[in-house]
């Protein structure tokens, strides 16, 4: 069946089978490889993604389901050269050892900070529980959010964002 | 003393050397542009799938492919009758037993390779699984270790000339049964306690996968694995197929997590280099979750008996049996001579008068394994007990349990200390480290706090565990792993510009070498680490080392690295000396420069030395030209990190659930390169601990149906588990170690279940009686504990 889904602003339109997943989708698509995938059960979360802007985890969607909406992916953060503040502050604050979770957080944590700008440590504690790090004990993660909001609201006062990596 | 919460200066966060540097390999990881396995796609590439048993013990009867054959996205279907006119059908383990690659005449464990289906993609591969018929005759099963050697078990290992039991390895000793007959004898207290080390999982969050490519045309086998030792894969795949190693070439780019689970060479590998060898085109593997936890490495599975003693109020002696739960097949990872691995550190911190330790080992219907989860070779178990031991013997004694760790603590004036099983611990000074987190934590508060709580019915528990582990395998003369000697190589090269590129044999799978490893050759060379290039990951382009488990990274190639350096260093002192006209023994180093003494405005830095090294003018007599350097580091001897943590728990009394409320972490590793990164390592093994402790098992059924085969129960700890972390630090240098580093990757998760384990048993016991549960203490386990009910049997 034809499956016209756009992703990260691109119409991508492949004939695929019914049953393919949306994290194969993805996957498939050139260079698009950042979206893992690590359970069967979403349990672990590598693989969420945004769709319409709310996170899901692409391993238990069909690519189906998804005609007609907007995904986006880690990908996607990046704009012009410009790092989003979620992945600066990973960066900053340790926030990722093997990397394999990263882009799940990295999304989960954007759509968190789209819903609620300036989250508790609690609150980003049960943003993030429907993923799993293996490598950070979560501590650098709750504490690269906060990082993120921070200098995000800094960057809306015109404050600018410090720009590495 | 220095926490996280101190936050760095600027000037630390840019060092020449040693400081909180921010990892360089986050670029691409933040970026979604990280090269996984599953990443990798070859042109012409097929895909794998693996039938797998659904029977922990049954003979096969018959296998027809016909069907799965007929499929039309199938290439091929291999079984072991295929493997065996190949010379494959068997592969030897790291513990010099062997292990069907695909099973022929029987199947042993649930979850055991039966058969190998290539197809055109994923999905199809899958689907033909689903089309082979295999006619199995079930036959009883073994899953108890306790039972395995009983007399009317069934013989798993038939295939093994001569087995007539399940014993996998012979009873195994250390320590001294005399002289421990004799503490025992007089000491004041005994008590005994039996303990399992359950049946746990590592479970990095990516799964085991591989591509195969063999070319028929030059005989050029390349692989693409994520795995923690790749050279030594590499001469297990030699070995294993019959091909010139120098024509195998491993790339583990970047690896999601391993924590011991990618030390192995699995069945599906050997599947997947016969399938290409065979279809002649590229043959990728990735293994689903399932597979992962019901049949790779699994970790741990120890049933323990042990007893403790003390004598005037200190502890004297430790005796210790174990029945080690090896699986179907002996896959246990450890050196060669310790096949028990380290198990023998057993007798913890403490300077006993005597102790011993016998292990035997059996066969069950389970998968095989017995890897380190994260963790050198066994000394979990061996802390886990230990720990477990001592309170239980402050409980008989009715002393603080820090009471009784500092008055029993190995002094600091003893070391080197020889203990009791043969080891010789480097330095150390505990009883400072123990009062460093007893400070952090607020030792005499929460005692007082827990007290008022008791009184008004709240169940509030404080857990100690002190640790001392030996990581950084190791010296040549005692450690190897099927006779590869457990050194590691390093090869550094300074370019013309003074930009350099190490060669490491180390295999990270997220420890951040490729910071680490360059601000170690900034620290010697004087360079900025980011002019350091870090190369690892490919048999072709770095030196042959055993690669990264046992905490040895920083122990032995971070050993390797700083000596290759200092080579490079004396070199360029040769170069600089011909530069100034002077002799070398009239230089003296500055990071970065070599100078006149007496002149210190006459020196020349190390880029100009790289720049004179290559050129057309004069070098000193007989200088071949270049700078660069290579070695091999053959350590010493084991370097020894030890650690104090405390756990503060809160038991709901009516669900028995546990909530980890504190968590302190006071580690000495040593001398710290990157102190951020360190922090990070801690954190991580803190969750796995807490995972350990309350949550993770691979538990089975009479049957040996595996009860634990995805993420929907086999649990593991979220951002909701797991405290805020607080960590402290001492630093006792390592005296051999070029850098004075010890190991500490693995410290937390050994250090913390046993914490977190006397934390609940300091919660109920006072209260409820509840002397010991096993792990994980789980809201149903510690309901029954407080029941006084007997625990669900294992």
């Amino acid at each position: 069946m034809d499956v016209s889904i756009v992703v990260n602003g691109k119409q991508v339109t492949r004939d695929i089978e019914p049953r393919q997943l949306l994290v194969h989708f993805i996957r498939e698509t050139p260079g698009l490889t950042g979206t893992h995938w690590g359970c069967d059960t979403s349990n672990c979360g590598a693989c969420v993604v945004l769709m319409d802007g709310a996170p899901v985890k692409s391993c238990t969607i069909l690519a189906a389901m998804c005609e007609g909406h907007e995904i986006r992916t880690v990908e996607s953060l990046e704009r012009d050269g410009r790092l989003d503040p979620v992945q600066q502050g990973f960066h900053e604050r340790h926030a990722l050892q093997c990397g394999f979770c990263t882009p799940g957080m990295l999304m989960t944590a954007r759509a968190l900070l789209d819903e609620n700008p300036d989250p508790t440590d609690e609150e980003i504690r049960i943003a993030i529980s429907g993923a799993i790090c293996r490598c950070t004990g979560y501590k650098n993660i709750v504490s690269a959010v906060r990082w993120a909001a921070e200098h995000e609201a800094a960057a809306k006062h015109g404050d600018g964002l410090r720009q590495e990596v | 003393m220095a926490t996280t919460e101190n936050l760095p200066t600027a000037e630390a966060e840019r060092p020449i050397g040693f400081g909180r540097l921010k990892r360089k390999e986050d670029a691409r990881f933040i970026r979604g542009q990280g090269t996984y396995l599953d990443d990798i796609r070859l042109p012409g590439m097929v895909h794998g799938a693996m039938l797998r048993s659904p029977y922990a013990h049954a003979r096969i009867l018959s296998i027809d492919t016909s069907r799965a054959l007929a499929h039309p996205n199938v290439a091929a279907v291999i079984t072991a009758k295929d493997l065996e006119t190949l010379g494959l059908a068997w592969m030897p383990t790291i513990s010099y037993d062997t292990q069907a690659v695909l099973a022929g005449d029987k199947v042993r464990f649930q979850g055991q390779e039966v058969a190998f289906v290539i197809a055109t993609d994923e999905y199809s591969a899958n689907d033909a699984l689903q089309l082979i018929e295999v006619d199995y005759e079930p036959l009883p099963a073994v899953v108890n270790a306790r039972k395995a050697l009983d007399p009317d078990a069934p013989v798993i290992r038939d295939d093994k000339a001569g087995q007539r039991d399940n014993l996998a390895s012979p009873l195994w000793e250390a320590g001294d049964k005399e002289s421990t007959d004799r503490a025992f004898a007089e000491a004041d207290t005994v008590v005994t306690r039996d303990i399992i080390y359950p049946r746990c999982h590592p479970a990095p969050l990516e799964t085991c996968g591989i591509i195969a490519d063999f070319n028929p045309a030059t005989g050029q086998l390349d692989i693409y694995n994520g795995n923690q030792a790749p050279h030594a894969h590499r001469t297990v795949y030699a070995h294993v197929a019959g091909l010139a190693e120098h024509m195998i070439r491993i790339r583990c780019q970047d690896i999601g997590g391993g924590f011991g689970n990618k030390v192995p060479v699995y069945p599906g590998y050997v599947c997947a280099i016969a399938g290409s060898i065979v279809a002649g085109v590229p043959v990728k593997w990735v293994e689903n979750r399932t597979e992962n936890l019901t049949s790779t490495g699994f970790a741990r599975d120890y049933v323990m008996r042990s007893e403790m003693c003390a004598k005037d109020g200190r502890i004297t002696g430790l005796r210790v049996n174990v029945i080690a739960d090896h699986g179907a097949f002996d896959s246990t990872a450890q050196p060669t001579k310790f096949p028990a691995g380290f198990f023998h550190i057993v007798c913890g911190s403490y300077d006993l008068q005597a102790s011993h330790v016998q292990v035997k080992a059996v066969y069950t219907n389970k998968a095989p394994g017995g890897v380190a989860y994260r963790c050198s070779f066994r000394i979990t178990e061996a802390v886990y007990l230990v720990e477990r031991m001592v309170d239980a013997l402050a409980l008989e004694m009715k002393v603080d349990p820090i009471e009784l760790r500092l008055r029993s603590f190995i002094a600091p004036a003893q070391f080197p200390y020889e203990t009791t099983t043969g080891w010789t611990y480097d330095s150390g000074n505990y009883a400072a480290t123990m009062q460093v987190a007893m400070d952090l934590a607020g030792y005499n508060e929460l005692r007082r706090e827990q007290a008022e709580k008791r009184a008004r019915g709240e169940l509030m528990g404080i857990g100690v565990s002190f640790f001392t582990e030996g990581v950084g395998a190791g010296p040549r003369k005692h450690m190897d792993i099927l006779g590869l000697s457990m050194n590691d190589g390093a090869d550094l090269r300074v370019h013309p510009s003074g930009k350099a590129v190490v060669s490491i044999s180390a295999q990270t799978q997220g420890q951040g070498h490729e910071t680490t490893f360059a601000q170690i050759v900034a620290e010697e060379l004087g360079i900025p680490p980011e002019d350091v290039e870090v190369r690892h990951g490919d048999t072709d382009r770095s030196p042959y080392g055993l690669g990264t488990y046992g905490s040895r990274s920083t122990p032995v190639s971070g050993a390797a690295v700083a000596v290759v350096s200092r080579k490079v260093r004396d070199k360029a002192r040769q170069i600089a000396a011909t530069m100034l006209e002077t002799r070398p023994e009239d230089l003296a180093w500055e990071k970065g420069r070599w100078y006149v003494k007496g002149d210190p405005e006459k020196g020349a830095l190390i880029e100009e030395i790289a720049a004179r090294a290559y050129s057309g003018e004069e070098l000193p007599e007989g200088f071949e030209g270049g700078l660069d350097a290579q070695v091999i580091y053959d350590p010493p001897n084991l370097t020894y990190p030890y650690g104090a943590y405390i756990a503060v728990v809160d038991v709901d009394p009516d669900t028995g659930h546990v909530k980890v409320r504190r968590f302190i972490a006071v580690d000495d590793c040593g001398v710290r390169i990157n102190p951020m990164i360190v922090d990070g390592q801690i954190h991580g093994g803190l969750a796995e601990g807490i995972g350990i402790a309350l949550m993770e098992l691979l538990s089975f059924d009479e049957e040996g149906n595996c009860l634990n085969s995805s993420f929907m129960d086999y649990l593991i700890p979220t951002a909701l588990e797991c405290p805020d972390f607080e960590l402290g630090e001492t630093v006792t240098p390592c005296p051999h170690h070029p850098l004075g580093a010890k190991g500490v990757g693995e410290s937390p998760n050994v250090g913390s279940p046993p914490a977190i384990v006397n934390a609940v048993i300091d919660a109920l016991h006072e209260t409820h009686g509840v002397e010991h549960i096993d792990m994980p203490c789980t809201p149903a386990r510690v309901w029954a504990a407080m029941q006084g009910r007997p625990e669900p049997p294992q």
